[in-house]
């Protein structure tokens, strides 16, 4: 059971939470955990949430996207407040994860909420004062929906915004925006994308026809096809 | 019992469906896709469907002979270890009886493998008696890239990460040896019922 330190707003459709678990050996960035919920009559819930802080960081933080017809994210983010208990699994997952002895440079490609892993992976970067050239694109709807904006835009950060025009790049991330983007292909980047299911699909494809090798992309996909 | 979590109430899977619900699985109408790394494209003219390892003939059928052969339809509840549990899924395949029908083995365990490099591994009884299909068609239609196509493994019983996308044959083991998931933390065996997620599950 991991202690609710605090719960901060990010957007308005999604929360941080700050979490203390006893004895937490650590984790890798990018990696996840299971969130488990019992209602007083026992019946449980699971889902898996993606973990948002670094290794060195304090607290250890989820970002939940609330989802309106949601079983768990509701509550996760309406119901839960400092002092509360949450129980906790984890870390989960040993592929979708970045440490500096893999190596480099690393483009990180995020579709909405698919930020979150990758925010932990830049946080580690920064931490571990890591000189391996790191890049983020962040496709987000709105800028009223990006997360963790001000802290992304002190990282090499790539924004492009599908439904709202403003002062930076819009539309989709396309072949244009990823071959702008990306470190040169002789330097073998090592990709990491995270986002929707459709998302991840459309990214992964154009890595793949720009030159990039299938098995230095890795991804991460959430939500129904 | 675990705490309670004050104010949470949750859905119920409907009475009717509950004893097919493994534990801390919840019923989807989508489907979800979940893989390591870019869908793979292998085009059909160059796609093979192998048999290997331990065995003194290896096996390969092309897909033209693959879907020629005896097919089945069937319809089951697949369980991803992400939580998600879909039922009534109905796919059309070869069942692996098929093609391991003559195959003389002392192996024990196989090895999937798959375009794209992913690896799972089953014990060979697994696959037998009915409980595994090459499977190329979803919902009466060809089974999409995303979910796996041209063909996978269909080894229902098990988490779905055990049903490999993209499958391009099976290595006959004497020992078990893990696959990329069962390296990277997943259980060895993956029994939904008996919830084995994760490695010590």
């Amino acid at each position: 059971m991991a202690r609710v330190a605090d719960v901060v707003s990010e957007t308005a459709r999604a929360k941080s939470l700050l979490l203390d678990p006893p004895d937490w050996a650590g984790h890798l960035a990018g990696q996840h955990v299971d969130v488990r919920l019992t209602a007083d009559d026992g019946y449980q819930a699971q889902r898996s949430y993606s973990i948002a802080s670094a290794p060195e960081d304090e607290h250890l933080q989820l970002t939940i996207e609330r989802i309106e017809d949601g079983e768990v994210s509701p509550y996760l983010t309406d119901d839960l407040h400092p002092g509360d208990e949450l129980e906790l699994r984890g870390p989960i997952g040993g592929y979708f994860v970045w440490r500096e002895s893999l190596g480099g440079p690393v483009l990180l490609v995020a579709g909405g909420s698919g930020v979150v892993p990758l925010r932990a992976i830049l946080r580690h970067h920064r931490a571990a004062k890591s000189d391996i050239p790191v890049r983020l694109v962040y496709s987000a709807r709105t800028q009223a929906d990006l997360l963790y904006r001000e802290e992304l835009e002190s990282f090499d950060t790539v924004i492009t915004l599908t439904r709202e025009e403003w002062s930076g790049h819009t539309g989709r991330v396309g072949r244009d925006l990823l071959e702008e983007a990306a470190w040169p292909l002789a330097d073998h980047p090592l990709v990491y994308v995270c986002g929707p299911t459709g998302f991840v699909e459309g990214v992964a494809d154009a890595l793949v026809a720009i030159g990039h090798a299938a098995n230095r992309i890795r991804t991460e996909r959430f939500g129904p096809a | 019992m675990p705490p309670i979590s004050h104010g949470f109430h949750g859905r119920r899977t409907d009475a009717g469906e509950r004893d097919r619900v493994p534990p801390g699985q919840y019923v989807t109408h989508d489907f979800p896709v979940l893989s390591a790394g870019p869908t793979p494209h292998t085009p059909l003219e160059s796609w093979t469907f192998q048999i290997r390892g331990e065995i003194d003939q290896p096996k390969s059928w092309t897909w033209e002979e693959l879907t020629a052969l005896p097919s089945d339809r069937v319809t089951v509840d697949i369980h991803c270890v992400t939580k998600w549990t879909k039922l009534d899924t109905v796919w059309r395949g070869v069942s692996l009886d098929t093609l391991l029908d003559g195959v003389d083995t002392s192996a024990e365990y196989v090895l999937a493998f798959s375009d794209g490099g992913y690896t799972t591994n089953l014990p060979l009884a697994d696959i037998r008696d009915g409980k595994a299909w090459v499977a190329y068609e979803f919902g009466e239609e060809p089974l999409e890239p995303e979910h796996g196509g041209p063909a996978r493994l269909l080894v229902p019983h098990l988490y779905f990460w055990k049903s490999a996308k993209w499958v391009r044959g099976i290595e006959l083991r004497a020992n078990d040896e893990p696959g990329f998931w069962e390296m990277y933390g997943y259980n060895n065996y993956g029994d939904p019922w008996k919830e084995q997620r994760y490695a010590g599950d």
